[in-house]
């Protein structure tokens, strides 16, 4: 059964397209992810799917609720942790919770049971009577996760749940994520985090400049290569340099050159399996190479193979304090 | 679905819910409270200090030339320091000068608000039956005072000039029955409604409850949604199963408790520390506050639905409430203002709210009193409630 069937979904913001007719579905107890570059259009997506805003075309059906007639019973039956945390920092986590109880109409013995249930779940239980302003980012998205989960959801969404957070709560969010699937919710999340995709995702829309550009299983993605026949190699070259990595760009067999390092670079075939050209201009161009590996494809090389570009250039965009070569990529949009 | 009657009371108790969490909101947040308590104190002091109370002419430098070689000029002298004594106020400070030139720089540095001069023939000229005459010299950039002054000195002279026909009277005819009568056949009594003598705080104590009541509903409405809306909680609201008019109810209730709060602080302020007595009843003053709150709640309720953000919310609030100030006659009498300003002012809710809360302090007036202005401020709540309402259900999902 699918609980969120998506048609030809789009929102204009005056002349500009966030989201550019999106159509999918979601299977109940699946997690869906949308994997895209800041400004792809992934909150604006969700907050459609939210009835929060209105889609300027195409139609969505939530719990087989449409997402415009029956906005009341779409709210009844989803849960929502949004880019900004939804919880007031002058209450404390037992009075926040209380609140949305309420507003969920749920009776107030049942509200109380879950806030013990999710509070204890969520290693929350000590900070109850605490007021949400004096709680770190961490703490504050366990009681919002808690918060959305308080009315037994049929679908959570999750727009960049962990956003901000250090590793060990990332991945506590992470394995919770796992948990509520286990449980049959079904999940849908928006991430620009390649691994977030790939440990959590059974469905992963890659979504680029609001449109959907490519959506498979995260499998099916990964094959997407190996069917075009594309390997991805890792080189590691003593003397690497400048001249070496547009003349590697340049060749015809290679799709994509990404410098991972000072001395590596990942590459891309473009339609063959037969990397022998390439090495025989390595040597050509008088590169000393250490090591050659084929590596499996992950998230990353899917979404570089299917936007021609690293997720990591639009996103450096926003953030130009992360110097460094790293994100030179800038050069590499085809 | 549970039917009309399980929604009406889910409509209540979600509109309570989210009130009674904006009030605890506020209650917790120590910079909202400050500036909550803040507001009227200052509004009070600003406004009462500032502008001039009733007696315009208090502890006023006064300079004094006596030029005169007779004896009158020192009577108008003596005169002078007797009036300005008898108050309890004093009303002058009055420097001795030596020549009209010295008056004249003095008043130039405002070391004095004016001066008078009595010229050296005044006296004589009395004597002789001239008329005879003195020179006033005013500060003209300080036109109350200045106007105050002219008045009073005018008013000093001719009592003078009356008590000397008097004198003349019984002199020529000895055994007149009542000179006073013949020269002065009548005064002027003045005589208030009320007992006691008004003062600018009691004129401007009813606008300034008004004028918070109305920067409760409107700023604080707007504000309070905007504010949500770019913290992010507002999606919470909005995704919740609730009715939309629960947001906006909820919202009102709020800023209608903290507003009327508000408007009593500014009331217990002026009764404690200004002296200003309401003369009508308490009652009727509740009824007239709750009235101005909901006259201006729609206003504010469109507002909050058309400013995005709590920038614009601002902006718009200030042009919109600013002129209002000035054109309502909460600060000042409508009646000084240019005819056009005075249409404007009729135009404004405000002006209403002002004009029933004065008679109801002031001269304690009856709610029968004041039933134009009561329909005209429930006419002003309807309309913009009904207008507002849906184009709020609009805007929220944009
Ligand atoms: N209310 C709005 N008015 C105008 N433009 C908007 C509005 N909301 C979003 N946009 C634009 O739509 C585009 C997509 O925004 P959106 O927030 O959906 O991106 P995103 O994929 O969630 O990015 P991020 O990773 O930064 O959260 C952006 O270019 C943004 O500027
Ligand atoms: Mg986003």
């Amino acid at each position: 059964m699918n609980m969120i069937e998506v048609e030809g979904l789009t929102r204009r913001f005056g002349d500009f397209t966030a989201v550019d007719h999106i159509s999918f579905t979601v299977g109940k107890g699946t997690v869906f992810g949308f994997l895209g570059p800041n400004g792809a259009g992934k909150s604006t997506a969700i907050r459609m799917l939210c009835t929060l805003l209105r889609p300027s075309e195409g139609s969505a059906r939530v719990v087989g609720f449409d997402i415009i007639k029956e906005q009341d019973e779409v709210r009844r039956h989803i849960g929502l942790v949004a880019e900004k945390i939804i919880l007031y920092d002058q209450l404390t986590a037992e009075e926040n919770l209380s609140l949305f109880g309420r507003l969920n109409n749920l009776p107030e013995e049942q509200i109380k049971q879950a806030i013990d249930k999710w509070l204890g779940r969520l290693h929350m239980e000590a900070w109850r009577k605490h007021r949400v302003g004096t709680f770190s980012t961490g703490m504050k998205q366990r009681i919002n996760v808690a918060r959305a989960l308080l009315h037994h959801p049929d679908v959570l969404f999750l727009d960049e749940p962990t956003l901000g957070l250090d590793p060990q709560t990332t991945h506590a969010i992470h394995e919770f994520i796992l948990e509520l699937k286990g449980e049959g919710i079904t999940i849908v999340l928006t991430t620009h985090d390649m691994v977030e995709a790939e440990t959590l995702c059974q469905q992963i829309a890659i979504i680029d400049q609001a449109k959907i550009v490519a959506l498979d299983t995260t499998t099916n993605l990964k094959k997407l290569l190996s069917g075009d026949n594309t390997t991805v190699i890792d080189v590691e070259i003593a003397n690497f340099n400048e001249p070496m990595l547009s003349q590697l760009k340049s060749m015809e067999s290679i799709a994509s050159v990404t410098r991972s390092d000072t001395y590596r670079v990942r590459i891309h075939t473009r339609n063959t399996d037969n990397i022998a050209p390439i090495l025989s201009a390595l040597s050509a161009m008088g590169a000393s190479v250490r090591a050659i590996n084929t590596v499996l494809p992950t998230m990353e090389d899917v979404f570089l193979h299917v936007t021609g570009r690293e997720i990591r250039d639009k996103v450096a965009a926003n953030v130009p304090s992360v110097g460094g070569h790293r994100w030179r990529g800038a050069s590499r949009v085809r | 679905m549970t039917g009309m009657f399980g929604n009406l009371k889910g409509l209540i108790m979600h509109s309570l819910r989210l009130g009674i969490k904006d009030l605890l909101v506020f209650a917790r947040d120590r910079m909202m409270l400050i500036s909550f308590v803040i507001m009227p104190i200052f509004m009070m002091l600003m406004v009462g200090f500032i502008f001039p109370s009733q007696n315009v002419l208090k502890n006023v430098s006064f300079g004094v030339v006596n030029l005169d070689e007779g004896s009158m000029g020192g009577q108008v002298v003596l005169a002078l320091q007797q009036m300005s004594r008898s108050q309890n106020e004093r009303m002058f400070d009055i420097t001795y000068l030596h020549s009209k030139g010295t008056a004249v720089d003095q008043i130039k540095y405002q070391a004095i608000s004016g001066a008078l001069i009595i010229p050296a023939d005044f006296s004589a000229k009395i004597s002789a039956g001239e008329q005879a005459s003195v020179i006033l010299i005013t500060d003209q950039s300080n036109p109350q005072v200045s106007a105050g002054i002219t008045g009073t000195i005018n008013g000093l002279m001719s009592a003078m000039a009356s008590q000397l026909i008097v004198q003349k009277v019984a002199a020529l005819v000895p055994n007149f029955p009542n000179p006073q009568q013949l020269v002065v056949p009548f005064t002027v009594e003045t005589e208030g409604i009320v007992a006691g003598k008004p003062n600018y705080f009691e004129f401007v104590a009813p606008g300034i409850m008004a004028m918070t009541i109305m920067f409760a509903a409107m700023t604080g409405l707007a504000g309070s949604i905007s504010r949500e809306r770019e913290l992010g909680t507002l999606d919470g609201i909005i995704s919740a199963p609730i009715s939309r008019l629960s947001i906006i109810l909820g919202k009102s209730f709020a800023q209608v408790v903290r507003g009327l709060l508000q408007a009593l602080l500014a009331l217990i302020l002026t009764v404690v520390l200004f002296g200003v007595v309401v003369h009508g009843s308490y009652g009727l003053l509740a009824l007239l506050l709750l009235l101005t709150v909901f006259s201006f709640i729609g206003i504010g309720i469109m507002i909050s639905a058309l400013a995005s953000q709590q920038e614009t919310a601002m902006t718009i609030m200030m042009t919109l409430t600013f002129p209002m100030l000035f054109l309502s006659g909460a600060l000042f009498p409508i009646q000084q203002m240019p005819v056009v300003m005075q249409w404007i002012s009729k135009a404004l809710p405000l002006t209403y709210a002002v004009e029933a809360l004065r008679k109801c302090v002031v001269l304690g007036t009856g709610i029968s009193g004041m039933m134009t202005e009561v329909w005209v401020m429930v006419g002003f709540g309807v309309v913009f409630t009904v207008i507002a309402i849906p184009v709020f259900n609009r805007a929220i999902t944009r």
